[in-house]
């Protein structure tokens, strides 16, 4: 039974998304809160991830938007004085974080009783050396070890084990600093870094080649175990499970290996102590039943997440009662609401989970898969067979790909080569080996992928063959269309592999084969995901389409009260938790006002694809084909495209051709605000301005337009060879290099060029309006100047530095903007700003990525009232005025670059952050630094290298330099920077690069930890990346000090914290500020 | 394409599913009955309880990591599988792998049922056959294929004794001298329970079904599962009768039908399940505590728990449904399980029954 003495608990988030660390919190947190709710106890969380749902009102009472960090954590525990604290639900940080107080005795000094799993237990599966030796206590065998706290150490085990060894930093994200070894040299490499993010390394002989294999167990306080789900990795040991393919349950497991490792992972739970849920992770010998346990996770994790979504069970949820005290027998199963939630989940489809990586985004960014992690969001899709599975998740990831076959030709130089090292294209370098005439026993020589799965992608390859080799739609036969569609083939690949392109435009040939398909009675299926193979009656709202299938378990009801919301799909840069938020909001507008809400969504980190949060959950692809299937089940009253970003937004014209009736703005007006010449035709008309721009399909016409501008210019190119897809050129040079090796210029890809301006603001405009009329709005403004994308920009909100002008001019060109387009719904313009002067960069009619930031800051609900007007409901403007708060909210960006080796940590017009925080504090410098504080920035403790390029940067660290000069800090600068420095009398120590003669040596001062804060700002904003500048920012970012690339934040971060210290920041919560 | 031969499943009530044969080629009958375990199928389709029945698997991918070398040990168990042979009389599956790969495989799936004479059919809706099966209860059903136009009979399985057709039909001794002596009754029993007695080093008498045991010197007793209606198996509960009223009391044990027999010798009723228990995911409570077990199921009957006399209790109760999962006398060394602790194929949970059984020896 529950323990009594609860009546307020708090929860730790996980802070800001980055790679290791993403949505999968949000939603594991969403749902303790939810169980907790469900006892009546009051809970608090910490959480300066304003983009959550879990910090959205009526999920928890108390709300706290600080960093998940010791010294703000002890703060609230000491103002809240909860009775227990939860650490399991917001990843390693909250782990790391829980660690920390239970160390320094805070817990026991306050009595908060840490509710689950004990800390001992946690500590005893976070340190390699206890670990090891709590499971040989059980004659358990992992992967033999040696932990060491110096380089030679990690020679001397090396040596001993024999290379290749793999490296494994104690204590960090998802194998953050770990890697594989071949040699000594390789070796010393990432030993140093390993040791800058941690104390303790672990050297370990590898097992390439060995299967993975995970369990989730669960254990309650009765030593009642289960295990939920298993999982199996495509790709053999090596590859970071974060990075891998994933299958549940595992495939190529006989009875006796699946119930073998159960076994253990039963035995291990026991042992350690675990209450509530962990994950075990095996290597499996593919030749025989030998093992290993590769690692505990002693919390819940994206494989939680993964494995909920697979299987239909609430881990977080069950985990947070079993930490209350409940028996699992005391609690039901909360798909059938009759069975237990004592019970496995058996299976009737197949999942796959597959990786989104973006290394595209990134210079020089190695895209070799190893054992630390690089993707930046997963996706997860449902199917009846293998092939179906693998085949929409290819689709599913969104990177323009069709499935396994059918996509655009990649170019590969050595097929074989490719093979052996993997990268993030791995699985169409399969596609391209099949092609090419190689055995799927080959490609397993050099992949190591169990055969299984090359056998399945081979039926994919055959039987596109056999598509292939048909000459006309009318004579494709019905038993292989159906073949196809059960194997995952999309209309498109179909399409394509009958040549249709050749007649027709694709889009008419899919819908010629979507109309052929139907006439000869080959449909998907609905099914019901319902955690017991149907041996048992359940009501589920969990479902997927399948091919596989003759029947549909539900049948839709046609009551013209259903409302679709489409989803985001996968999280990637650009586009993550903030439009979860905005779907689940809009979700719940619908519900509330007693509609239907059905939403569309693959991916199982978020808290939209839980099918609590609507009346039907569609777990499957946001294509035109899948989407238009689902419609046409559902005929609901209308579907919402502007909450999940850009994939529904870009439905939008497609659907309304299909008479899908969308809510809100038109189609219509959706394709004028996104098509570039349309859209500029229109400002034209209603006299607003833009920068100057131009769509050119020659090298001629750019440099005649750049001659009429002049430099910079931002160049766009449609069509990318490689590197990022936006660049901005400063000059001929710099030009003519950007679009020899990087863009393709021709009339089917034209570039489009625009003036760049420089020293400009940059002011978002997010806002509702209601057939044309503004109803609220919310305008913020960039610390940084234009240059930096909007999503990599630290934001403030409200505006703090505006002209009252320039206010009312953005206020008025919105308003008409929004008229012309006759808006319903939310909508964001961006602007630019210098002296009173306005130009328009964009217009989205959509939520922005800053949606939840501002509506949480301003306590109004900006897709509330959005979704309220498309559903034709009155509405009344908010009476609130913008700035009748007395506090200031910071957005400010969380980057993963020390995951991405070798790019350059510099931002630009790209965006390369993969998460975000908002906090609101008394004033900007406050709200600023908990913001900064928030995503891993520390304040220094006495020294700070300043390295500026351009000579107007060097001028704006003058007065930030002053500062700190006047607090006592040592201030290091490089080569410029240091005379511009002394030549107005800021003393500073000059450092010297490799190739200069002299000392200090700057990258020795940073290794040997001399720096407390390294701010490098690059000369241009792009430059050639193999420059000194780059080498001091990657050192920095490799040995975890913090860095600062942009003079404007630098200044604005280095004013906030000499002007407050940590301890005088508020601890208020949100329902607090007023 | 593929060159199978079509073949189609016909329900009963008349119902038809379509799909392709992948098995031995010829039509048959039985009752069709499903298990939704994601694992195990050498396992299921040699366990003696499916005798009569064509099986259907839920889990939609099957045949993936093959069938390993079907060997005789010398003890006369087979290493990998739970009988001599496969029981099943069909298959039914979703999606049949084609292709395997294993390290112990030497044959694909699809060899194996042709070797044993066994039909198949893949390409089935199995979710949605599942569910029909659910709804109507067990039903029996014909495989046939679609271009022979011979039909098969109907099947039996009413008042069909399928334990007389898979039970020894002599007494078979195991580990002679290795300790206390154990009889097992042999209603089909799966190699598996006679491996963990074995383990546990005890000398197994394995005897026939009807075979009067109680002339038999012996430490204990095993009643071992089994296809079928226990109210075929007369014989076998007035035997039990005998042993539970001799005034010699010696230890028993039960699984599966051997609860259920149990339990009628005890005098209690046994009645057919709405919803049979068919998966590896059975949760059950050994009653009077908090101690849950994950089992692995395949049963269509179970124990009236009211008509139990005063001295037998309930001994664990399935959590889903709260039917009968296992009986205990009160004060006798007596009992008996519904469900299959010695798994293969399934989870592992229960084992320590084997060790209580034998302690009691």
């Amino acid at each position: 039974m529950k323990l009594n003495n609860l009546k307020k608990v708090l929860v730790l988030g996980s802070g800001a998304l980055k790679i290791g660390e993403a949505g999968e919190f949000d939603y594991s947190g969403s749902q303790a809160l939810k169980a907790l709710r469900e006892e009546g106890i009051e809970t608090v969380l910490i959480n300066p991830n304003i983009a959550t749902v879990q910090t959205s009102e009526g999920v928890a009472d108390h709300i706290y938007f600080l960093p998940v960090e010791a010294t703000f954590v002890e703060k609230v525990i000491n103002k809240e004085r909860p009775d227990g604290i939860l650490l399991s639900f917001g990843g390693q940080t909250a782990l790391n974080c829980g660690v920390e107080l239970f160390k320094k005795g805070v817990f026991e000094k306050y009595g908060v009783e840490v509710l689950g799993t004990p800390v001992q237990a946690i500590i005893d599966t976070e340190d390699r050396e206890l670990f090891v030796n709590r499971l040989s206590e059980i004659d358990i065998k992992t992967i033999s070890s040696q932990a060491c706290s110096n380089i030679s150490q990690a020679k001397e085990a090396a040596d001993s084990l024999g290379y290749p060894v793999i490296l494994r930093a104690a204590y960090a994200l998802g194998g953050l600093g770990s890697g594989f070894c071949d040699n000594e040299q390789e070796l010393l490499q990432l030993a140093e870094k390993a040791f800058s993010f941690s104390p303790q390394v672990l050297v370990e002989k590898s097992l390439r080649g060995w299967k993975e294999i995970e369990y989730e167990v669960v254990r309650d306080r009765y030593d009642n175990c289960i295990t939920v789900c298993n999982m199996e990795n495509f790709d053999p040991l090596g590859i970071h499970t974060g990075e891998s393919i994933v299958i549940a349950p595992s495939q190529t497991l006989t009875n006796a290996e699946y119930h073998k490792l159960r076994e253990l992972a039963i035995k291990i739970i026991r042992h350690i102590g675990i209450i509530g849920e962990c994950n075990v992770q095996y290597a499996l010998d593919p030749n025989s039943e030998d093992y290993r346990v590769i690692e505990v996770n002693a919390r819940l994790s994206r494989s939680s997440a993964l494995a909920s979504k697979a299987t239909g069970y609430p881990l977080a949820f069950v985990a947070a009662k079993l930490g209350l005290g409940y028996g699992l027998f005391e609690l039901k199963n909360s798909i059938t609401k009759l069975t237990s939630a004592f019970f496995e989940p058996a299976l009737d489809y197949v999942v796959c989970k597959m990786p989104r990586w973006d290394l595209g985004k990134f210079r020089g960014v190695d895209h070799q898969l190893g054992s630390s992690m690089k993707s930046v969001g997963e996706v997860m899709a449902i199917g009846r067979t293998f092939e179906e599975a693998l085949q929409k998740s290819l689709r599913m990831i969104g990177q323009g790909m069709h499935g396994f076959t059918d996509n655009k030709d990649i170019h590969i130089d050595d097929i074989e080569k490719a093979l052996r090292t993997p990268t993030d294209k791995r699985i169409f370098i399969i596609a391209k080996a099949l092609k090419n005439g190689y055995s799927i026993e080959r490609i397993h020589q050099l992949t190591k992928i169990d055969l299984w799965f090359l056998q399945r992608l081979q039926n994919i390859y055959d039987t596109d063959n056999a598509l292939s080799r048909v000459d006309s739609l009318n004579r494709l036969s019905v038993e292989l269309l159906r073949q196809a569609k059960r194997q995952g083939f999309s209309d498109f690949q179909i399409a394509r592999a009958l040549r249709l392109g050749k007649q027709y435009s694709m889009d008419k040939a899919v819908l010629l084969v979507r109309a052929r398909r139907k006439q000869l009675g080959v449909v998907p299926y609905i099914k019901q995901i319902d955690t017991l193979a149907a041996e048992y009656p359940a009501q589920t709202n969990y479902l997927y389409l399948t091919y596989n299938a003759v029947a549909s378990d539900i049948e839709p009801p046609h009551d013209n009260k259903t409302i679709v919301v489409l989803g985001s799909g996968a999280y990637r840069i650009g586009s993550s938790v903030e439009f979860d938020w905005c779907g689940v909001q809009a979700l719940q507008t619908i519900r509330q006002n007693g509609y239907n809400g059905v939403m569309i969504n693959y991916n199982p980190e978020t808290v939209s694809t839980d099918y609590d949060m609507c009346d039907r959950l569609y777990f499957d692809e946001l294509t035109f084909e899948r989407v238009l299937d689902i419609m046409e089940a559902e005929n609901p009253k209308g579907v919402i495209v502007s909450t999940g970003g850009q994939i529904p937004n870009n439905l939008a014209v497609k659907l309304d051709e299909q008479n899908i009736p969308i809510l809100g703005t038109t189609a219509r007006s959706i394709d004028n605000a996104e098509d570039r010449d349309k859209f500029s035709a229109m400002l034209d008309r209603i006299g607003v301005d833009q920068p100057e721009w131009s769509a050119l399909t020659s090298l001629d016409d750019i440099h005649r337009f750049v001659g009429k501008v002049g430099f910079p210019v931002l160049v766009r190119p449609s069509y990318v060879l490689s590197g990022a897809a936006m660049n901005v050129c400063s000059s001929e040079a710099e030009l003519q290099h950007f679009l020899q090796l990087a863009a393709e210029v021709s009339k089917e890809h034209p570039v489009v060029v625009s003036k760049f301006m420089v020293n400009t603001k940059e002011v978002e405009m997010d806002a509702v309006a209601d057939k044309g009329e503004i109803i609220a709005y919310a305008i913020s403004e960039h610390v940084e100047f234009a240059g930096v994308h909007s999503g990599d920009a630290t934001i403030m909100f409200p505006a703090q530095k505006l002209y009252v002008e320039t206010v009312r001019r953005i206020k008025k060109i919105s308003g008409q903007i929004a008229r012309e387009l006759n808006i319903s719904g939310p909508f964001n313009i961006q602007y630019l700003a210098r002296d009173n002067e306005i130009k328009v960069i964009e217009c989205n009619l959509r939520a922005s990525r800053s949606f939840p930031f501002v509506s949480k800051v301003l306590k109004i609900n900006l897709i509330d009232i959005a979704t309220r007007i498309m559903l034709g409901l009155p509405v009344q403007k908010p009476h609130k005025s913008l700035f009748d708060f007395d506090y200031v909210g910071v957005k400010a960006s969380q980057f993963s670059f020390n995951r991405l080796q070798n790019t350059d940590p510099v931002l630009g017009v790209d965006m390369s952050s993969t998460g975000e925080v908002g906090c609101i504090g008394a004033d900007a410098s406050s709200a600023l630094l908990k913001a900064m504080l928030s995503v891993g920035m520390r304040v220094p403790q006495k020294s700070v290298l300043i390295s500026a390029g351009d000579p107007k940067d060097k001028a704006s660290m003058l007065e930030p330099a002053r500062l700190l000069q006047s607090k006592g800090f040592q201030i290091y600068a490089t080569k410029g920077t240091s005379s511009f420095l002394s030549a107005y009398k800021i003393p500073n120590t000059r450092v010297y690069m490799n190739d200069e003669d002299g000392g200090p040596k700057v990258l020795q001062m940073l290794h040997q930890k001399q720096i407390d804060l390294v701010v490098s700002i690059p000369k241009v904003v792009d430059t050639e990346h193999i420059d000194n500048g780059y080498k001091v920012r990657r050192a920095a970012v490799d040995l975890n000090i913090p860095l600062i690339t942009n003079a404007r934040l630098a200044g604005a971060f280095i004013n906030a914290f000499c002007s407050i210290s940590i301890d005088d920041l508020d601890i208020l919560s949100w329902e607090e500020l007023k | 394409m593929s060159q199978q031969r079509k073949m189609t499943l016909r329900l009963d009530n008349g119902i038809c599913f379509h799909g392709e044969s992948f098995g031995y080629e010829s039509s048959t009958a039985g009752e069709v009955v499903f298990n939704t375990a994601m694992c195990g199928y050498p396992e299921s389709l040699t366990d003696p309880s499916y005798a009569g029945q064509m099986l259907v698997l839920t889990y939609p991918l099957i045949g993936n990591y093959g069938v390993p070398d079907f060997c005789i040990q010398p003890n006369g168990l087979a290493q990998f599988m739970e009988s001599e042979r496969i029981h099943v009389k069909a298959l039914i599956v979703s999606s049949y792998s084609g292709n395997y790969s294993h390290w112990n495989a030497t044959e694909s799936l699809s060899d194996w049922l042709k070797r044993e004479h066994i039909p198949a059919i893949t390409g089935i809706d199995t979710r949605q056959l599942t569910m029909i099966l659910r709804e109507h209860g067990v039903m029996t059903g014909k495989l046939l294929l679609d271009d022979d136009p011979h039909d098969v009979e109907d099947a039996q399985y009413e008042n069909v004794n399928f334990v007389e057709q898979v039970s020894c039909k002599q007494v078979i001794r195991y580990q002679e001298g290795a300790g206390k002596k154990v009889i097992l009754l042999d209603c089909g029993v799966k190699h598996n329970i006679i491996r963990h007695l074995l383990q546990r080093q005890v000398e197994v008498i394995r005897v026939p079904w009807d075979y009067d045991f109680n002339q038999l010197q012996a430490d204990g007793l095993f009643l071992s599962n089994g296809p079928g209606d226990p109210n075929t198996c007369q014989a076998a509960v007035h035997n039990i009768r005998t042993f539970l009223s001799s005034r010699q009391v010696r230890p028993l044990m039960g699984i599966c039908m051997g609860n259920q027999l149990l339990a009628k010798a005890a005098g209690a009723e046994v009645y057919k399940l709405k919803y049979g228990h068919r998966s590896h995911n059975q949760p059950v409570r050994m009653e009077g505590t908090n101690r849950c077990f994950i089992t692995s199921q395949n049963h269509g009957y179970a124990v009236d728990q009211r008509t139990l006399p005063s001295d037998w209790k309930p001994y664990f109760t399935n959590m889903n449904d709260l039917s009968n999962e296992g009986i205990r006398h009160t004060m006798r060394p007596w009992f008996s399980v519904q469900f299959h602790p010695e798994a293969a194929s399934g989870p592992t949970d229960t084992d320590f029954l084997f060790d209580d059984f034998v302690s009691l020896l």
